[in-house]
Order: C-alpha cells, then sequence, then structure tokens
C-alpha cells in the first residue's frame, strides 16, 4: 500500500479492498467480519442497549490513547451504562486524503487491541476518503449493541432521595491531557488520559448488585454537567461534597494554571454510579478490586430538597451551585 | 508556588476563627467591593459568599478585564478580523464578549474570519512568524498585569524585525478606575480588596490615595479563603474604627514597592492615555497606548481605527453591577435574555464577571 492515503482507498475498488484486507481483517480479526458480506448477521435476544457516537479529536494521538481506542472505549462505555453486555460494533471512518498510512494502521491496530480488550467484535464497517481540507486528519463513528443485563435497567432518570452518589475515580484526567496536548503546554508532572472500557467493571457491578439505580459516564461537560443532568431527569436534588471528589494533583495544578475547573472536564473512563445507601459500601469494594475503579469513592447524596440542582459542599463548609457547563470553557486572561 | 504550600490558606479551622472573628466587628451594614475577577470567582467557588455574616455585603467591582472591554473596542476587533489579511490573536475569554451590534469573535470566526485563540502573547509572535503573508493582531486587552508582559513581547517583536506583528492596545489602569468609582455620587462602598496580581506590579503606593482622599480603607490580598477573610478582618477593624489604612496582606506574592522591572518594560512601551470603560464610560489616563517609537507596531495607526463610542447595549446594567449599585440578580435580563450561553453583557461573558458568577455559583 501507498505511504499515504489516497482518494483510491474510498473509492470501492481494488485499493479499497487492499485497504479492508490488509488493514482492518488484520486487526479486527473476527469470524463475523471475516465474511465480508454488505451486512452482519448478529444473535441478539432479550431487550438489546444500542448506542453511537462519532469521534472527532485533536491530537489524534495524545498521552494514554489515540482516536481509534476512544472510538472503541467511548461506545462501549455509553452501552455499558445501561447494565448491558457490549457485543458487537460497527466502525465508520472518514479519513482526509493525505493522512500517513502508519498513522492509520497505528489507529486501525489500537482499535483492534481495544476491542479484543472489551471483548466485543467489530462486525461490520466503511472509509471514505475525502479531498484534503475537507475533514480533520480522520473521524470514525461507531455504534455499539449489546444484550441488557441488569434488570431493572439503572436509568438516569433513577436518582432517588437517599441514594448515594458514588465515582470510579479520578476526575479530569483526559480533557486536561488533550488541552494540554493540543496546546503544547507542559505540566509538572505527565497528565495522561484515563480512556478504558469501562464494561468488565460494570458488569460485575450490575450482577452483584441489582439495586443500581443509575450508572452515566461523565465524558463531555464533565462531573458537574453529568450530575446535573441527572438530578433534572430525576426530578431530585444533589449534595455533593467537594473534598470528597479525587483530582489528581497534577490535573488540579494544571487546571489552575489554565484557569480550567476539573469537575468540567471530560473523563473518558470513569463512571457515576448512584444506588441505595445500604449498598454504597458494597459498591464500593467491587469497584476497588478492579484497576479501573482503584481510587472510586462516595462523593455525595441525592436530596429531595433543590430538586433540578446540584449543590456542592466546599471544604470550608460553605455551599454553593454545581451548575451545568456552558459552552466550552475558555482559557482566561490573567 | 506549589499547591501543598497553599494548603494552610485553606484550612478551614483558621478559616473558621477569622470568619467568628469577622462576625464579632460587623455590627450593621459593611460593604467591601473587590475589584480583581479572580477574587469574584474565589469568594463564590470556596463558598465563602455563603458563609459571610448578613450584614456583609459583597460587592464585584471593575476588576474583570473582559467586562471593562468597550462594546466599541470589541466592534475594532471584529472589524480587525473579518480583514482578509488579518489574522486576531486573541486570550480565550474575549471570544464570547458582544460588540455593539451583538456580534462577537466566536461568531466572525464562525463567519470564516481568522481568529486564534492564544495562551500568551509570545505565541501570538510565533503566528505572525508562521504567517509572513498576514498580519497578526494581538488584542492587547488587560490591566497592569498582562501590560507588561504584551510590552515584553513589542520588544521581542523589534528586535526580530516582524513588520507583520501589530497589537492593539486597549489596556486598562486600575487606580485611576478607583477614583472615578469613588467620585460617582450613586457608589457606596465601605472597603476594597485590592487585587494580588495587578498588585504585584504597581505595589500599594497607588492605593494610598482612597484611605487619604475617600476615607475608605484597602487591602492586597491572595486568593484563597484565608487570605481574603483575614482581609476582610483587616478591613472590618479599620472601618469600625474609623481609621483608613491601605495594607499589603499579600507579601508572599506582593512586595510594598511593586515589580519596578516590570513597570519599566511597560514605560519604555507604552504611555497613558484615556480609556472607555464598559459601564464606566471615558476615564482619563486610564489607558495604555504604544509610544510613539513603537508605531510600526501599533493597529490603531497600521489600520487608521478609531474608536468611536457606540450606545450602550439596550436593557444591560453591566454598568451598575460594576459600580456595585446592582446585584446581578437585579438586573431585569439576569437568567431571561442574559445567560452565559447567549450573554447580553460582559459580566455574563466572563468566566470572571460577577454575573457569571452569580449564575454559576449561587444557589438563589
Amino acid at each position: 500500500m501507498s505511504e499515504k492515503v489516497l482518494l483510491d482507498y474510498g473509492s470501492g475498488g481494488r485499493a479499497s479492498q487492499r485497504l479492508v484486507s490488509e488493514l482492518f481483517l488484520k486487526h479486527f480479526d473476527n469470524p463475523e467480519l471475516e465474511r465480508l458480506n454488505d451486512a452482519a448477521r448478529l444473535d441478539l435476544q432479550g431487550p438489546v442497549a444500542m448506542s453511537t457516537d462519532s469521534f472527532t479529536v485533536d491530537p489524534i494521538f495524545f498521552p494514554g490513547g489515540d482516536i481509534g481506542r476512544l472510538a472503541v472505549h467511548g461506545t462501549v462505555n455509553d452501552v455499558a451504562m445501561l447494565g448491558a453486555e457490549p457485543q458487537y460494533l460497527t466502525c465508520g471512518y472518514i479519513i482526509e486524503e493525505g493522512l500517513p498510512m502508519d498513522d492509520l494502521e497505528r489507529i486501525v491496530a489500537s482499535m483492534g487491541e481495544a476491542a479484543r480488550h472489551a471483548g466485543v467484535y467489530i462486525v461490520t464497517g466503511d472509509t471514505k476518503v475525502v479531498p484534503r481540507g475537507t475533514v480533520d486528519k480522520i473521524f470514525i463513528n461507531t455504534t455499539g449493541v449489546g444484550r441488557i443485563v441488569a434488570d431493572p435497567m439503572p436509568s438516569g432518570d433513577r436518582a432517588t432521595p437517599g441514594d448515594a452518589v458514588l465515582v470510579s475515580g479520578t476526575m479530569g484526567d483526559h480533557g486536561l491531557t488533550i488541552l494540554g496536548t493540543r496546546e503544547g503546554l507542559s505540566f509538572e508532572a505527565a497528565v495522561q488520559s484515563d480512556c478504558a472500557s469501562l464494561n468488565h467493571l460494570l458488569l460485575k457491578l450490575v450482577r452483584a448488585l441489582p439495586s443500581v439505580h443509575v450508572l452515566r459516564d461523565p465524558t463531555r461537560g464533565g462531573l458537574a454537567t453529568t450530575l446535573n443532568e441527572i438530578a433534572i431527569s430525576s426530578k431530585a436534588g444533589m449534595e455533593i461534597d467537594e473534598q470528597s471528589i479525587p483530582v489528581r494533583p497534577e490535573v488540579a495544578g494544571g487546571c489552575s494554571v489554565l484557569g480550567l475547573d476539573p469537575l468540567y472536564l471530560a473523563n473518558e473512563g470513569k463512571f457515576i454510579c448512584i444506588l441505595p445507601e445500604a449498598d454504597a459500601e458494597k459498591a464500593l469494594e467491587i469497584m476497588r478490586q478492579d484497576e479501573l475503579g482503584r481510587d472510586a469513592c462516595r462523593v455525595g447524596t441525592v436530596t429531595e430538597a433543590n430538586a433540578g440542582k446540584v449543590s456542592l459542599v466546599t471544604p470550608l463548609g460553605g455551599k454553593r451551585l454545581l451548575n451545568m457547563l456552558e459552552g466550552e470553557q475558555l482559557p482566561r486572561i490573567c | 508556588m506549589s499547591l501543598k504550600l497553599l494548603d494552610e490558606f485553606r484550612n478551614p479551622e483558621l478559616c473558621k476563627g477569622l470568619l467568628d472573628k469577622l462576625h464579632s466587628l460587623v455590627d450593621r451594614e459593611f460593604r467591601f467591593m473587590e475589584v480583581c475577577g479572580t477574587h469574584t470567582v474565589a469568594i463564590f467557588q470556596s463558598g465563602l459568599r455563603s458563609l459571610l455574616p448578613e450584614q456583609v455585603v459583597h460587592l464585584s467591582g471593575p476588576g474583570c478585564p473582559v467586562c471593562v472591554t468597550h462594546e466599541s473596542e470589541v466592534n475594532a476587533f471584529i472589524d480587525l478580523a473579518e480583514r482578509d489579511d488579518v489574522i486576531v490573536a486573541s486570550f480565550g475569554d474575549l471570544m464570547r464578549v458582544p460588540g455593539s451590534r451583538g456580534r462577537s469573535l466566536k461568531k466572525a470566526q464562525a463567519d470564516g474570519a481568522a481568529v486564534e485563540v492564544v495562551y500568551s502573547p509570545p505565541d501570538a509572535l510565533k503566528l505572525a512568524a508562521a504567517n509572513p503573508g498576514k498580519t497578526v493582531v494581538f488584542l492587547g486587552v488587560g490591566f497592569e498585569t498582562t501590560a507588561p508582559t504584551v510590552a515584553g513581547t513589542l520588544l521581542m517583536a523589534r528586535e526580530q524585525g516582524l513588520k507583520n506583528f501589530k497589537v492593539l492596545s486597549f489596556h486598562k489602569l486600575v487606580p485611576p478606575a478607583l477614583v472615578a468609582l469613588m467620585t460617582d455620587p450613586g457608589v457606596r462602598i465601605d472597603a476594597f480588596l485590592m487585587p494580588g496580581h495587578v498588585s504585584a506590579i504597581i505595589g500599594v503606593e497607588p492605593y494610598k490615595v482612597v484611605a487619604e482622599r475617600f476615607g475608605k480603607s484597602s487591602a492586597v490580598t491572595g486568593f484563597e479563603p484565608a487570605d481574603i477573610l483575614g482581609a476582610l478582618v483587616f478591613l472590618a477593624e479599620h472601618w469600625k474604627s474609623g481609621q483608613p489604612a491601605a495594607a499589603n496582606l499579600y507579601p508572599r506574592v506582593v512586595r510594598d514597592e511593586g515589580n519596578a522591572k516590570a513597570r519599566a518594560v511597560m514605560d519604555q512601551v507604552f504611555e497613558t492615555t484615556d480609556a472607555l470603560w464598559r459601564g464606566l464610560g471615558m476615564i482619563p489616563r486610564s489607558g495604555l497606548e504604544l509610544r510613539s517609537e513603537f508605531e510600526p507596531f501599533d493597529a490603531k495607526k497600521a489600520f487608521d481605527l478609531e474608536i468611536v463610542e457606540s450606545p450602550a447595549l439596550p436593557g444591560c446594567r453591566c454598568g451598575d453591577v460594576l459600580k456595585g449599585k446592582l446585584r446581578p440578580d437585579q438586573c431585569p435580563l439576569f437568567k431571561k435574555a442574559c445567560t452565559p450561553a447567549s450573554p447580553v453583557g460582559p459580566c455574563m461573558v466572563s468566566t470572571e464577571g460577577s454575573c457569571a458568577a452569580y449564575f454559576k455559583y449561587s444557589m438563589d
């Protein structure tokens, strides 16, 4: 194959076939994809969760991950948040003409590895190559499906007054890594994306504790925005204890320099779990046994008061609103 | 400064002691104003505001550089950005500030104008070097804190002979604004928290006028809860005893005499001029413009810009908010026509603006 991705590779002709056989089949190796039919045949029974997401990240390679891994983990996690077992992924690429073939292979290999790790098959896909300048390097869409295991199903509108609010680990790692890499900033200590598939841990959790009311991943907009979404859907309030929210010191440091708030930065390997108080300790125990939930902790309580709002109790004992993110966070003047 | 070192200024026990002291001192309405957006945010974000005695009234003054950038200045930014031969380099928080025609740099960018967000003025210099076919204009907005870095960047530009780099200077000076504020008849302020960053450059001397001429105390302080509370206790004591004073309570960062070297660089490049402040209007000798020897880098001269004072945005009461005459939630537009997602006035745009802080942090 050529050193760069040419328009030919998206033509449907021989060049496209070569891309499929030498790249996608090599890295996504699975029996369903190998049939190369127009569509994939899936065996699904009972209620199924389905989610789609498009990934456009600049830079495409960053400390702790790349756009390919992100595209697998992101969709796997969205499916898993319904208490489902992600099984199949689709994968669509829009590639800018001229992308180095090595970069594409790195991304595809990374997706293959991420899919194997998550235990999902990438069963169908599509590639388009568009003229230079019409997209930024590469855009990836993935759609995932999986059988729903949890019964009743966790849902964003089920937070109930008295429930405990847990998070699976430190906040803001991914968001700060991307902003930092994009701007060429170097921080006191290395920060890296937390991008990971959470499905194995989530399944363990919902199998052990059918009482889980809400599972959500605080991606774009961060913890603050996701908590607000849950409070609004559930028509309940939330009281969060600022001191108990885990944030790595290097992330806190980077944020204070840039005027950013880690509670509004994206996470790609963390989840929020809301469940009855009585099961909170058990849930934390399960989470902490897993590498991806090592820093799990309780951060607050669902309340009847202040329905639709999230309040934050500060280390001083003061109380203030923890509002949703408005637009994107922009670095400040001074 | 390491975060560990700052922990002692966040110590809840220490803060509780200071709060108790403040409670015991304040027996009638005590109105203090902070003149720095970082203080505004710190007071809300730390939850301090919910813990202050009821009679302590917290006012946010004209201390956020974005908030005091005049709508006609924003118009000039947008006009420049829309020129084909220009790339505008701006700090991020200016992007959403509306000009008098309701447009912002962000909207202009969406319509195809070349606007680049930079983190520091030298980044704009790199941008100019990388784009020799275009003129890169850095939008010089900010107080005494930012001006020395911009001045240093201009010296670098001159040394490098970069002909396609310009600065549009709308830098503003804090002390003249304080005097303008105190001479406004409707303004009621008992004491001032002075900005930590600005004071690191100008020192404490320029604030003495507030005590000597207007009989009000001021304290330069840092941004941690104990810094702020310590300063409030100091201010309340002097307010109560009727002995106005100007103190530097931030010696770990601010020297009484400020930073003479930074001021020298600033003086080498800039001279004072009258400036338009949003909400406060024209304030004599409160702005900085490029000295004539830096004319080749002066965007005002290069593009023959004339800043025409445009009428204030209809209904927007940012001016009264900046003077402490109105609480953000008392503005008829607050949370209705004016939200951070579609701000009418600059106090809602900047993350350090008092309306945005009120919107973001207040439980009311």
